[in-house]
């Protein structure tokens, strides 16, 4: 359960910038998080409420957008998505394939901030 | 009513910390020469049985020292001094993962010139390490064969993120009648192309090429961590 720590770590980083803009008040944090993260949405979501409480965060929300894992397929020379986290393979071809290009990231990507 | 509100785009990896002091700790280890192994796995899979070994037979030849976490006790730590190479405990409290600035801590008064390899045992858990860089250069994911051949398809995140599977505990696969062709397909398919290692720390089937192993990986390094320097070298001033 290392989703409290991640929670804790995006309040920070969202009062840091938040403070670098005068105290802007923010309402929603957007994070985008790989499949491949090793981060649970829905404890992520538990943990970011109660990593808010008692901060200038409180009542903010986190919009969690899901990255599909892609791999570079060197069959189809392409970035393609993998059959499942349990089939390293191309959906295309088939091919077999361990060059993950995307699907590790945990970004904060954007603040929802009042106009 | 809410009140209307806009959008301020930035891009910041939530690990950053982590990541930095990691970056931080590999160039170290790189100028120090040292080659870092971490280990993971479910707890009881064999990391410190296997690491006790390891540092004994290997400490035979090469300088090793070891860093282990755990979230209570320093028993492992204790277990591993019997190897008589240095050895520190790095108790984590509640925190049920290693992080790079624990290493980082841990490391602290110590000298890494002159070590050849220095191991971490990260705290035994399938799902947090995989998301924390410790500098290492290669991690070791361990399962024992008494934990069943699909373990790579339930916990693909951590398999994902480690460079070799050694399958443990292997003197026992008979009895459990383990099926070593179904960990294998299992492996690769969370991880096209992963090496798999055999060992039994208890009997020493596998141990010499899991070692053999160990220093063709460690003298690899060494071998481009010297080419990179000659280039700089090498290099015309402009």
């Amino acid at each position: 359960m290392h989703e409290l720590s991640i929670a804790l770590s995006i309040v920070d980083m969202a009062q840091e910038e938040s403070s670098r803009r005068g105290d802007v008040a923010i309402r929603a944090v957007h994070l985008q998080l790989g499949l491949l993260s090793g981060v649970v949405k829905d404890a992520l979501l538990a943990s970011y409420e109660m990593a808010c409480e008692h901060t200038a965060l409180e009542g903010s929300r986190l919009i969690v957008e899901e990255v599909p894992v892609l791999v570079f397929c060197h069959n189809c020379n392409a970035k393609k998505p993998v059959h499942s986290l349990q089939s390293f393979c191309c959906t295309e071809c088939g091919t077999f394939t361990g060059d993950v290009v995307q699907g590790r990231e945990i970004f904060v990507v954007g603040l929802e901030v009042d106009k | 009513m809410n009140s209307p509100t806009r959008i301020i785009e930035v891009r910041q990896n939530v690990l950053k910390k982590n990541d930095v002091i990691a970056r931080a700790l590999r160039q170290r280890f790189h100028e120090a020469g040292v080659f870092v192994v971490s280990l993971v796995s479910s707890p009881g899979a064999g990391k410190t049985a296997l690491l006790e070994k390891t540092l004994t037979l290997l400490g035979q030849r090469s300088r090793v020292a070891a860093l282990v976490g755990d979230l209570a006790t320093e028993n492992d730590a204790e277990r591993l001094a019997r190897s008589q190479v240095p050895v520190k405990q790095i108790v984590t409290g509640t925190v049920c993962h290693l992080e790079a600035a624990m290493v980082q801590n841990a490391l602290e008064g110590w000298t890494l010139d002159g070590l050849d390899f220095l191991f971490i045992e990260n705290v035994g858990n399938l799902v947090c390490p995989s998301s924390y860089d410790l500098g290492e250069d290669l991690r070791l994911v361990l399962m024992s064969v008494t934990e069943g051949e699909d373990k790579p398809l339930k916990y693909p995140t951590i398999f994902n993120s480690a460079d070799v599977t050694l399958i443990t505990k292997i003197d026992l696969a008979e009895a459990v009648e383990f099926n070593a062709e179904a960990a294998k397909h299992s492996v690769q398919a969370v991880r096209p192309g992963m090496t798999v290692l055999n060992v039994s720390a208890k009997s020493g089937v596998g141990v010499k090429e899991f070692l053999g192993f160990l220093r063709s990986r460690r003298d690899h390094a060494r071998a481009i961590a010297a080419s990179q320097a000659a280039d700089t070298f090498a290099t015309p001033e402009k």
